[in-house]
């Protein structure tokens, strides 16, 4: 039971951070009906800003643990989301009206560049950090097993909460949230009605980009480390987290994700560490199979 | 390859001064250099290591960035002047007659003119080895492209993971003549057929999807496949892969330099390039068998059911076609020759490994298909030889060689959606070809 409670913690955390890049997924299958297959990659760039940022800052002589996170999380942010823009402008815009294949293979190119141009820039080996956040609390502790919440895992899920609830709002109460559904809906009818199509789409792609840092971010804080082949694995489970929570809806990306990490952490916990990617693939494929519309996700109904 | 020969009227007023577009450009470039310069600031400018006691340390790099900055703005302002000296958008540029005559008679000619070269470049290339080398590794690529073609240019069902089925194909050729002994040419229809098994094992759970659901499931079966390659080390030895699998032999003659070996046989000296140019012959009849046999299916039934279903499912569907079996037999077959292609790597290599059978096996395979145009079985051979000489070229780069090839595949998609020849000739029309508004079916216009 203690076992459980504490894989139920590092499922959830882990959890958080897919559902975080998953929005990423949902939120440009939805307007635009491509996979962004290079959004993994974005992620793993937002670990890379964001490590880079927290050794320039710590150098500089900053101490104060808080006012370095908020900086980092803001820088990495920042750049991600330009990158997610440029990727946007330079592989997909040009391919919008093409067919079908076109945007998908532009996309694996990027995710190639991306992550070759990480390798290039930075090396090849794996990045490790000292821990930034440490200590934290014990919740049980029975007979010698301890059931602990770190401050790493407070952080992490606090965050993804605060920044769930400002992208909530963002979808729903704003005119930009309006106009990424009324463009999710029929684009040429909100063009006609005013809406910026473009512009739309790319402030779709600059927001999945600066929460795949945040989620970038969170993988550095909680494990670590960073490598520039971390987002292909990483990037495919997130869509998964997507799909099993219906692609299209932004709630759903979050349970998927969060139902992601779980499975991912009992698997690992009860059966073998070395099959726990298989286990999310084939969850992906099971889902996909028996449940195409995922969790949360409204049937897809198509007209002849 | 419209065949239209009209040219855009102009979108830009033609009174637009010199000097406005001047500022233009420069606007543009000057955007661009910002954007450049924040992306790279941190990436390129400060480079990051972990230090010989696994302290990260870091150092700056700003002329390197300065430079990379510099570069972006000169290459917007050459892309705008590009730009600018072809047209605005939607100019075809009109070929003339004599020349369009003498393009249509070069195609007819390259395929025969091809391979009669590339039966002779043994012959030609006799002492370079390296040649040799590399026009099995160009021929095994063609090979693969033919298989996927059928799967993703015939039937259009977007194949991610076809590197499991070469995967499948080569441990079972390795596994077979490692544990039992089996030769060659046992295992290559065994290879063949487990792998085809594999592809109905695929395709059974994925009738129901479509587009790019199935691209994923396609990727993510491939990346079990290769997981459990890796993790079941009982079998297949794991991350170590499986050395010491036997060379082909010809008909049971060894072409080794022993006493039963051909060379003795044939009362001629060793040489060990007889080896490679044996194995050059061997991939190129199995690359030619796959041709043949996709040329000939897509004249059967089968073959015009896979295109049917490429152009519209629904509208198969409505016309009697059988999805099931349409979609199966266009995995399984797809799927047999990458087994086939993948014992033959086994034969080749000697030694195989999960390393050889990743996710970018599989992009560089499909990079192939969309390259080639989709469906053209010469498109497809072009394009393998352009890409993988291509990838030589730039052997000595390692590190930046998947750059260029991720960057070469985001511009051709740009600048060529439909690949370099880019046709869907229907092969069956009623009294005259008609083109099909993109409108119409899935594909869009062919």
């Amino acid at each position: 039971m203690d076992y459980f409670a504490q894989q139920l913690i590092n499922g959830l955390v882990l959890g958080s951070i897919y559902g975080l890049i998953a929005i990423g997924y949902t939120m440009v299958y939805g307007i635009v009906g491509m996979i962004n297959f290079a959004h993994g990659d974005i992620f793993m760039i937002g670990g890379f800003i964001a490590l880079i940022s927290f050794l320039v800052l710590v150098s500089l002589g900053l101490t104060a643990v808080p006012l370095i996170l908020l900086i980092v999380l803001l820088v990495s942010m920042a750049i991600t989301a330009l990158y997610g823009w440029t990727v946007e402008r330079i592989a997909y815009r040009p391919l919008r009206h093409s067919f079908r294949l076109a945007p998908m293979l532009s996309a694996i190119g990027m995710s190639f560049v991306l992550s070759n141009y990480s390798q290039v820039a930075q090396g090849a080996r794996v990045k490790p950090v000292p821990p930034i956040i440490t200590g934290g609390y014990t919740l049980l502790d029975n007979e010698g097993f301890v059931v602990r919440l770190s401050n790493v895992q407070i952080v992490v899920v606090i965050t993804t909460i605060v920044l769930l609830a400002i992208f909530t709002w963002l979808v729903a109460r704003t005119r930009l949230g309006r106009d990424m559904r009324a463009c999710e809906q029929d684009q040429t009818m909100a063009a006609l009605l005013g809406v910026d199509v473009d512009r739309t789409i790319s402030m779709t792609f600059v927001i999945g980009a600066a929460l795949a840092a945040v989620a970038g971010m969170m993988y550095l804080l909680y494990y670590g480390l960073v490598d520039f082949f971390m987002g292909f694995v990483a990037g495919i489970k997130a869509f998964t987290a997507a799909v099993l929570g219906g692609i299209g809806s932004l709630p759903g990306a979050m349970l998927g994700g969060l139902a992601i990490g779980l499975i991912e952490t009992m698997w690992s916990a009860y059966f073998s560490v070395e099959y726990k990617d298989v286990a999310a693939f084939s969850i992906l494929i099971v889902v996909l199979i028996f449940m195409p519309t995922g969790l949360l996700g409204r049937p897809e109904v198509e007209k002849v | 390859m419209t065949g239209e020969r009209v040219t855009a009227p102009t979108l830009e007023p033609a009174s637009a001064s010199r000097g406005s577009i001047a500022a233009f450009i420069f606007k543009k470039a000057l955007i661009s250099a910002l954007v450049a310069l924040v992306l790279f600031s941190l990436m390129i400018g400060i480079r990051t290591e972990a230090g010989p006691t696994g302290q990260l340390i870091y150092w700056t790099r700003f002329p390197e960035l300065a430079g990379m900055v510099a570069a972006v703005f000169a290459g917007s302002i050459a892309v705008e002047l590009l730009r600018l000296w072809w047209g605005p958008v939607g100019t075809v540029m009109v070929v003339p007659p004599k020349v369009q005559s003498a393009l249509a008679l070069a195609r007819r000619a390259i395929a025969p003119l091809l391979l009669i070269f590339t039966f002779l470049v043994p012959v030609i290339f006799y002492q370079q080895r390296y040649i040799l080398d590399l026009g099995i590794l160009v021929l095994t690529y063609v090979m693969l492209g033919w298989g996927l073609n059928v799967v993703v240019g015939l039937a259009g069902l977007l194949d991610l993971g076809y590197v499991a089925f070469y995967a499948v194909g080569a441990y079972s050729y390795a596994l077979l003549a490692t544990n039992f002994g089996l030769s060659f040419w046992i295992c290559l229809p065994l290879a063949g057929i487990l792998a085809a098994l594999w592809g109905v094992m695929l395709g059974f759970p994925v009738l129901r999807l479509r587009g790019d659901y199935l691209a994923i499931v396609t990727l993510a079966f491939g990346e079990i496949i290769r997981l459990v390659i890796i993790n079941w080390q009982s079998l297949t030895g794991g991350p170590n892969g499986v050395s010491g699998i036997p060379r082909p032999t010809l008909f049971g003659i060894p072409l080794t330099p022993a006493d039963d070996g051909l060379a003795a046989k044939l009362g001629i000296e060793f040489s060990p390039t007889h080896r490679i140019v044996f194995l050059f012959y061997l991939i190129l009849a199995l690359a030619l068998l796959t041709n043949w046999v996709t040329i000939r299916l897509r004249r059967l039934p089968i073959g015009r059911a896979w295109e049917a279903l490429r152009e519209d499912e629904v509208a198969c569907r409505a016309l009697g076609i059988n999805i099931t079996t349409t979609k199966l037999t266009a995995f399984a077959t797809g799927a047999m020759f990458g087994g086939f292609a993948g014992a033959f790597f086994a034969t080749r290599q000697g030694f195989i490994s999960p390393e050889s059978f990743t996710f970018q096996e599989s992009a560089l395979v499909l990079a192939i298909v969309v390259l080639g145009g989709m469906g053209s079985q010469l498109g497809v051979a072009l394009a393998a030889l352009a890409m993988i000489g291509g990838f030589e070229l730039f052997r000595g780069l390692d590190q930046y060689r998947m750059l260029v090839f991720g960057v070469a595949m985001v511009l051709l998609m740009i600048w060529r959606p439909r690949g370099l020849i880019g046709h869907r000739a229907p092969t069956v029309y009623l009294e005259h070809s008609q083109a099909i508004s993109s409108d119409l079916v899935k594909e869009g216009h062919g």
